[in-house]
């Protein structure tokens, strides 16, 4: 995707209210044909960033150009962008096929044009032969169906999604998820989807900004995100994540990075970047081991007590307690149904391989 | 400047429009000009001039002095004192009735219950001209007897108003909690007097100045039920027009605009203060 | 809910002392006066009730006819301006920064409170030909005049000889005025309900198709508000078409509404039955407009949702 043309250049975009900034100076290229997310927690401005992109707010500082043009004063409904709504936003006074059409009858397109257009669109979402319902007598998938439809019909440059499946059940909206990502590709567009849901982002996005307080944190794809954050707000954001504090005590050759945990003693970890004083380290849950014995030298290892099981079904997590004093996660997938999962008490070493630790500098 | 600039007008910003503020403006100028003109010139040491000749309470003192004027003051107060009383008990109970039960009928009863709202003033004035005049209502009965016919036909508009205010309270009312009073032991009557009335509280407040307004303000319906011996303000006042605007006139009026708006300001205060403590009174 | 058998001494006892009040002092009266409209005078104050249809076949000649048709005219045109008016004023509160609405909605309602004498009072204290407005346009005819004059354009008399007070009361305009400055907040309120009610992001999807914001007022916005605008018309036309104090006070000698002209029929013209029969024609209307609403709303409600 990045070999594409950017369609999407946002440069230093401030958006205030009052003496909030909802949007904290945010700089983001985005690629024709990507399907982009805007991933964080509710409050950090992804929302008002992707309303600044439809038109609805204009940014107090900054600028966005879409296709290389300034839309500082472009009013949302001269935009080259379409946007489904978080409440999906049929109108409920028309049919289906009124819905879907309006962009088109506004844009003055001819009538047999907006027939053969409409059914397209709406074949595209698996609608076909709903033209004449009302909006209540769809379910809320079918409702967003048809949202999709009224903006895809439009055939805009840029597709902007709010949230677009929270409100659906857990089911429909993993089914959801896939035929967004089929649907993206086989028209082509470009996506940005706005979401506070992690999984929803890491199974759809090509790439993911992640933001906090009005600023982006990180972008990046999927895997890279998960396996290499670059901070302690995304390592933790995504995913679980055991975290420990500690102290650098300067570099060994071949890239050996040594830190002084607060706890568990000095560990040498491979790095390669130069770094000093405060940091933190990060293990992946699914990356720790546990066994009944002391782990391969080639490992960390420390002793501990089991706190907890949770069973969640596919997977376990086991909290222990080492005796060093912090308590660790780890999953442990139940691989079979005899799988024999530790119990409360039980003493046992937990570790990792020092290459699944992460270094964090902010 | 650099406010408005750093805070774009976004689209559905209507309100931060200039015209949109202007139509605003003009509205409220529109409302309340008269108003404002009429208060502030009740203090104007002139009798008919739009120049300001400063600032005096005479037409007060005159007002105050006129004694046809405050004995129709007295009569509406004690007439608005009466019919609140009344209404505030009659439409709770009604509003309890509605709330509470179902009845065969219901949806007739309560057409029936909100005819007094919706049907034409004149229309309930006739009918209560007619109506006392047949039954042969007594007249010339010793104060405050006198005002009897216009309080009745007060309550008679009122309680229903009063019904819809304390209905409206009563939706948000949790049914357990009389229940539970009731499992704690409490009859129907001490379950009523400790959980509802705490409840309806506000309501009941809402009402009575609901009901007390209504019967100050009211022109036309005691415009047939009155006769000459029994003068309210809103009579007195408009018998005062029509001979002419005198500054008289203004500071009667901007009395009466005074005490509304001191019954709203409390209105107002009183639902602010019970709003966080709605659910804390039932434990009273 | 509980069936009124459930526990039927409180039924009993809540329900009787309302009911008999209804009874005994609203639907009796409205009943006595139904049935005078069907009576005849005899006498000066005698009415005998021989079921005659006479008051109504009277009611509908041209010269009453006439005076409900202005009504209707009066009521619609009050009705048209209020929501001509209501329309960007509920609007911008709708849109207003959150904690300025209950302001900007209180300033609406507090005239309201106001008593309705002494607003139609304030209307004629300023509007008369001895009015404050009057006085104000003199005072500025006489400073622009007197400017001229300094000028030494005194001569030219370029404002006219002298300033002609202007005749703002007792005629039509008057009462429609009168009318609109009384009922605006009746269509206010329940516009502002649909409005605030509405969700903002149908506007917003409106916009992002493509629609300016005049087409999204006509496509979008009006349509949701049907059934705030629906209430709003009927709830301002009611008590419009009823009045009674605006056009006595504030019309000329041809304003007169129903409400005038029954009022003369119980005072100075002394014919109870045909006053009765007009009023009951004026409360038939109100359900008739009543019934509409309900129905119009209630087939909105069918529609949208």
């Amino acid at each position: 995707m990045a070999d594409q043309p950017v369609i999407l250049q946002i440069k230093q975009v401030v958006k205030s209210f009052g003496n909030v900034h909802a949007v904290n100076g945010v700089n983001l290229n985005i690629h024709e044909g990507e399907f982009f997310a805007l991933l964080g927690p509710s409050g950090c401005g992804k929302t008002t960033l992707l309303r600044m992109l439809a038109g609805f707010e204009f940014p107090s500082e900054g600028s966005i150009k879409i296709d290389g043009k300034e839309t500082r004063d472009i009013p949302p409904n001269q935009r080259p962008v379409n946007m489904v709504f978080q409440s999906y936003a049929v109108f409920p006074h028309m049919t289906v096929f009124d819905n879907v059409a309006y962009g088109l009858k506004v844009a003055k397109t001819p009538r047999a044009e907006v027939r053969e257009r409409v059914q397209d669109a709406l074949a595209l979402v698996k609608l076909d032969g709903y033209d004449l319902r009302k909006p209540d007598q769809l379910s809320g998938g079918q409702r967003q169906r048809v949202a999709l439809a009224r903006a895809l019909v439009k055939r805009p440059r840029v597709l902007l999604l709010d949230e677009p499946l929270s409100a659906l059940d857990a089911k429909l909206r993993e089914a959801m998820q896939l035929e967004l990502v089929k649907l993206q590709k086989a028209v082509g567009i470009t996506f940005v989807i706005v979401t506070h849901d992690q999984d929803e982002a890491l199974s759809m996005a090509d790439r993911i900004a992640v933001m906090e307080n009005g600023v982006v944190r990180q972008v990046a794809p999927p895997g890279e995100l998960y396996e290499s954050p670059n901070c302690r707000f995304v390592a933790d954001f995504i995913g679980r994540m055991n975290l420990f504090s500690g102290i650098t005590e300067g570099h060994e050759d071949e890239g050996l990075l040594n830190v002084k945990t607060e706890h568990l003693g000095k560990l040498t970890i491979p790095h390669f970047e130069k770094l000093s004083g405060e940091l933190h380290l990060a293990v992946r849950p699914e990356k720790l081991r546990i066994s009944s014995e002391t782990l391969p030298s080639s490992h960390f290892s420390f002793p501990g007590e089991v706190d907890a099981v949770v069973y969640h079904g596919s997977e376990s997590h086991v909290y222990l307690k080492t005796d060093a004093g912090p308590q660790l996660c780890a999953t442990l997938t139940n691989l079979s149904r005899s799988s024999v999962r530790p119990k409360k008490g039980e003493r046992l070493w937990i570790g990792w391989a020092p290459e699944d630790t992460l270094v964090l500098s902010e | 400047m650099s406010v408005r600039s750093n805070n774009p007008i976004g689209p559905l910003d209507y309100t931060r429009r200039t015209w949109m503020r202007l139509v605003l403006l003009g509205t409220f100028i529109f409302l309340y000009a008269p108003i404002v003109t009429l208060v502030a010139f009740s203090f104007n040491d002139s009798r008919r001039n739009i120049v300001w000749r400063g600032f005096t309470f005479k037409y007060y003192e005159k007002a105050w002095n006129n004694s046809s004027l405050m004995e129709a003051f007295a009569n509406s107060l004690t007439i608005a004192f009466l019919s609140t009383l009344i209404s505030v008990v009659l439409g709770t109970m009604t509003a309890i009735l509605l709330w509470r039960f179902r009845f065969p009928g219901k949806a007739g009863y309560e057409g029936a219950m909100s005819l007094p709202i919706v049907i034409p003033e004149i229309c309930m004035g006739v009918a209560m001209l007619a109506f006392f005049s047949r039954i042969g209502w007594p007249s010339g009965l010793p104060w405050p007897f006198n005002l009897g016919a216009i309080t009745i036909a007060h309550i008679s508009f009122s309680f229903p108003f009063v019904t819809v205010v304390v209905r409206a309270r009563l939706a948000s009312f949790n049914r357990e909690l009389e229940e539970a009073a009731k499992d704690l032991g409490a009859g129907e009557w001490q379950a009523f007097k400790d959980i509802l009335i705490p409840h309806m509280r506000p309501g009941l407040i809402a009402g009575a100045l609901l009901a007390f307004t209504l019967s100050l303000d009211d022109f036309v319906i005691t415009f047939f039920t009155s006769g000459p011996d029994t003068i309210t303000f809103p009579i007195k006042i408009y018998s005062m027009i029509r001979f002419s605007v005198t500054p008289e006139v203004n500071a009667a009026s901007a009395v009466l605009i005074a005490i509304t708006l001191a019954m709203t300001t409390f209105a107002l205060w009183f639902q602010s203060r019970s709003g966080g403590q709605a659910g804390g009174t039932a434990h009273g | 809910m509980d069936y009124w058998r459930k526990s039927p001494k409180v039924f009993w006892s809540f329900g009787i002392p309302p009911t008999i009040w209804l009874f005994a002092f609203f639907l009796a009266p409205l009943f006595l006066v139904w049935g005078l409209s069907f009576g005849e005078k005899q006498g000066i104050i005698e009415v005998a009730i021989t079921g005659t249809l006479e008051n109504y076949s009277r009611a509908v000649q041209p010269l009453y006819l006439q005076i409900f048709l202005k009504s209707f005219w009066y009521a619609g045109l009050t009705t048209f301006f209020c929501l001509v008016i209501s329309f960007p004023v509920s609007l911008a509160i709708t849109f207003a920064p959150e904690r300025w609405k209950p302001i900007l909605l209180l300033l609406v309602i507090l005239p309201f409170w106001t008593n309705l004498l002494i607003r139609t009072y304030a209307l004629i204290a300023v509007l008369r030909t001895n009015g404050y407005l009057n006085d104000l346009l003199e005072l500025i005819w006489l400073s622009a005049d007197s400017g001229l004059r300094i000028l030494g354009l005194g001569d030219w008399n370029l404002f006219g000889e002298r300033f002609n007070r202007l005749e703002l009361l007792y005629n039509n305009f008057a009462v429609v005025y009168g009318l609109v400055y009384v009922h605006l907040p009746f269509m206010v309120l329940p516009l502002y309900a649909a409005l605030d009610r509405m969700d903002r992001s149908y506007i917003e999807a409106s916009l992002d198709l493509g629609a300016g914001q005049w087409r999204t007022f006509r496509s979008v916005i009006v349509p949701l508000a049907l059934p705030g605008i629906i209430s709003g018309v009927i709830i301002t036309f009611i008590p419009a078409l009823g009045s009674y104090l605006t056009p006595d006070l504030l019309g000329g000698t041809d304003s007169q509404m129903i409400a005038n002209v029954i009022e003369r029929q119980f005072k100075s013209a002394n014919d109870w039955p045909f006053g009765a029969a007009l009023s009951f024609l004026l409360m038939y209307l109100t359900f008739f407009a009543l019934a509409v609403k309900a129905l119009l709303t209630r087939h909105n409600e069918k529609g949208l949702t």
